[in-house]
């Protein structure tokens, strides 16, 4: 049986559509329409064609012996997702859904954010293509990626601070919804990973397998042969599922998503979804999440907003319940060291959600031996996380910052 | 599956909601239904504020579960909400709500909840327990018929109502869906929007109970956006019951039980003399 081909709207016993009546006929028109547009040659070379000419695709790959000295030796390959325009995997779903909502004729767009890193590429979209946008962040995410905030301004997008709740991604998700429900007829929601209600997990999968896709053939190119494991963060899970997608059935690859430990799983903070979480439904998906006896959400914890999410999409818990990925935990404090390693040993500084792929790959490669290929993940460029890097490692002192 | 189409009359109806709503427009009016949640400013008071209501006129309670992820909601039910959670609510405060309440008044009691907590619960054991507590059944806000084989398979064994919503957006298709799922009434959210009072309710409330009542519903409520008795009475110039949320927890977060329960009399005061008004006659039952 080809994993390839599953779509949803379940992925084994995960996904559906736990959404208010209300949304019904937005998601229904998204479905239908996609449905025709992922059919249509004309809406692929025209996606294509962006990608190549304002993207930046395809991606390259980097081979980075320096750091995978300390991976025990495996030879480590780096998708280099970070080079993209935005900074990130993000723009590839973003610019799919863009050219999706000017196909179904709505003017306004809406997207939650975490990190800023949807957010941005979402802003930058709606620039390109003369659309309204409107960026729903948790009011503490707006402070640790002010950077994200000022930028997603100067590309002419409003961003509201969301101060319900844990003041973080999902309670962006929950505005971004309440926001959707009240203007449909003339908004389009984009998701910007690949949870929520069907038709976003298979959707958001499709713009991002690209990255797998490439990646695949650049590394048989380099190598000769396929890698003996590959590796990506996951919070929502969109980068990992970017570049799973294309080996889901090359049963002999090994597929690791790592995700945020926060300050430890048998802490009460971190964001270890598949981990620690158990089934539930949160933003109109059945999947795994962090919750309490009563089913109310567990708030999450990590250092990197991006992965700072108490869910996770369904085709990870499918993907984990059958066993052809496995899930594992990495802290802040692992992901942090990760990050220093390759700014120092490659010259290439992460951003810290792609680091916690980057520390699960360092232990990876120690158990695998000098005779494996690892391909990585790195889904976005560290610029972003200065301010946090440069107050974890103590580099802003006072005398830099006045110099 | 019995579901609001098949009703003929209050002789053949087991449902105490649909009944309720029956009775009341035989008598020339229509059901005023109104939500409070549990625990908010505190569990005592969120009971002895449903119990006030309820004895100034509201026909039949919603009483909602405070939930941590709220998306149907505007703000000042999820300030109330997120308030009774930080206050400790569990959900057994809800069947212990439920219990008190049914044990002091007549009216049948509805719980509104969003679907993660029940199915944490356990969907069947939640059926259980809610039936042992006396409560009439299920609001689900986030729950479509399409998702909800486990809670009509729970609900046909216990007999509880299920009130599944319709929005104006929904298709004909829908509708009918929505219809014959339901039991106690169809829930028609007036607006595209979320909870809140608003200054005018849409005329797409009128259309969308049009349509109900052209898909086979004897029994739809309108709610999202009424605060006013005037509003009340201008529902139920075409519904079958008006549901009020968001003006009574305002009141009874401003001013207390008393507040709540002033405004509910005033809310009762538009379910009087509808065929009075000069709003276009209805087909009454």
């Amino acid at each position: 049986m080809s994993l390839r081909t599953e779509s949803g709207p379940y992925f084994g016993d995960f996904g559906g559509r736990w959404v208010p009546e209300s949304l019904m006929a937005a998601l229904d028109e998204l479905s239908a329409e996609y449905a025709l547009a992922r059919e249509d040659p004309a809406f692929a070379a025209e996606l294509m064609e962006l990608h190549r000419t304002y993207t930046g695709r395809p991606s390259i790959i980097t081979e980075v012996p320096r750091f995978a000295a300390h991976a025990g030796g495996a030879r480590v390959i780096l998708k280099r997702e970070d080079l993209n325009h935005t900074g990130s995997h993000k723009i590839n779903n973003v610019l799919g859904q863009a050219l999706l909502t000017k196909r179904i004729g709505k003017t306004r767009v809406i997207a939650e954010t975490g990190a800023g890193q949807h957010g941005v590429a979402t802003a930058t979209a709606a620039a390109l293509f003369g659309l309204d946008c409107v960026v729903y962040m948790g009011e503490v995410d707006t402070q640790r990626q002010a950077l994200n905030v000022a930028r997603m301004r100067l590309l002419g997008a409003e961003v509201v601070a969301v101060k319900s709740g844990s003041r973080t991604l999902k309670d962006a998700i929950n505005d971004a919804m309440r926001d959707w429900v009240t203007n449909v007829g003339n908004t389009n929601y984009i998701f910007g990973t690949v949870a929520g209600p069907h038709p976003f997990p298979a959707m958001v999968r499709d713009f991002q397998k690209i990255i797998g896709e490439e990646a695949r053939q650049q590394v048989l190119d380099l190598t000769g042969r396929l890698p003996d494991a590959v590796t990506a963060c996951v919070g929502g899970g969109s980068n990992a599922m970017g570049i799973f997608h294309a080996f889901l059935d090359d049963t002999e690859v090994a597929l690791y998503g790592y995700e945020a430990a926060g300050e430890g799983v048998d802490t009460p903070r971190h964001a270890a979804t598949i981990t620690k979480g158990s089934p539930g439904v949160l933003h109109g998906a059945r999947s795994l999440m962090l919750q309490d006896a009563d089913g109310q959400t567990i708030e999450s914890h990590s250092i990197s907003a991006g992965l700072d999410y108490p869910g996770v999409g369904p085709e990870h818990a499918w993907l984990a319940s059958i066993g052809r990925a496995s899930y594992l935990p990495v802290t802040d404090a692992q992901a942090m060291d990760a990050l220093r390693l390759l700014s120092r040993t490659e010259g290439i500084i992460p951003a810290i959600e792609s680091a916690h792929a980057l520390a699960g790959t360092l232990e990876l490669g120690r158990e695998l031996g000098p005779d494996a290929t690892i391909l990585v993940n790195l889904s976005g460029r560290g610029d972003k996380d200065m301010e946090t890097a440069g107050r974890y490692f103590d580099l802003l002192d006072a005398e830099a910052a006045q110099s | 599956m019995s579901g609001t189409g098949t009703g003929s009359g209050t002789g053949a109806i087991t449902s105490a909601v649909e009944k309720t709503i029956a009775l009341r427009r035989e008598a020339g009016s229509g059901a005023l239904i109104g939500y409070l949640p549990v625990g908010f400013p505190t569990l005592r008071e969120s009971i002895d504020a449903a119990v006030a209501i309820v004895n100034n006129g509201v026909d039949i309670l919603e009483l909602g579960l405070p939930y941590s992820d709220p998306v149907m909601d505007g703000p000042v039910i999820q300030a109330a909400t997120q308030q009774a959670l930080a206050g400790g609510f569990r959900l057994r405060h809800g069947f212990e709500a439920v219990k008190a309440i049914t044990a002091q008044v007549d009216a049948p009691v509805l719980v509104m909840t969003y679907w993660n907590p029940v199915l944490q619960y356990g969907v069947d054991l939640f059926a259980d327990d809610l039936l042992a507590a006396g409560g009439a059944g299920l609001i689900t806000p986030d729950l479509i018929p399409d998702e909800a084989a486990e809670w009509m398979a729970a609900s046909e064994r216990t007999g509880l109502d299920r009130v599944f919503l319709a929005a104006p957006s929904s298709s004909d298709a829908r509708l009918a869906q929505a219809v014959a799922a339901s039991r106690g009434f169809v829930y028609a959210v007036s607006t595209m929007g979320i909870t809140g009072a608003r200054a005018d309710v849409d005329a797409a409330a009128r259309i969308l109970v049009d349509r109900l009542h052209a898909a086979g519903s004897t029994s739809t409520c309108v709610g999202v956006g009424i605060s006013t008795p005037e509003q009340v009475r201008e529902i139920l110039g075409y519904a079958d019951g008006a549901i009020v949320g968001s003006a009574l927890v305002k009141a009874l977060s401003d001013g207390g039980v008393d507040a709540v329960a002033a405004l509910a009399k005033r809310l009762a005061a538009g379910t009087q003399d509808i065929r009075n008004t000069g709003h276009p006659a209805r087909q009454l039952g």
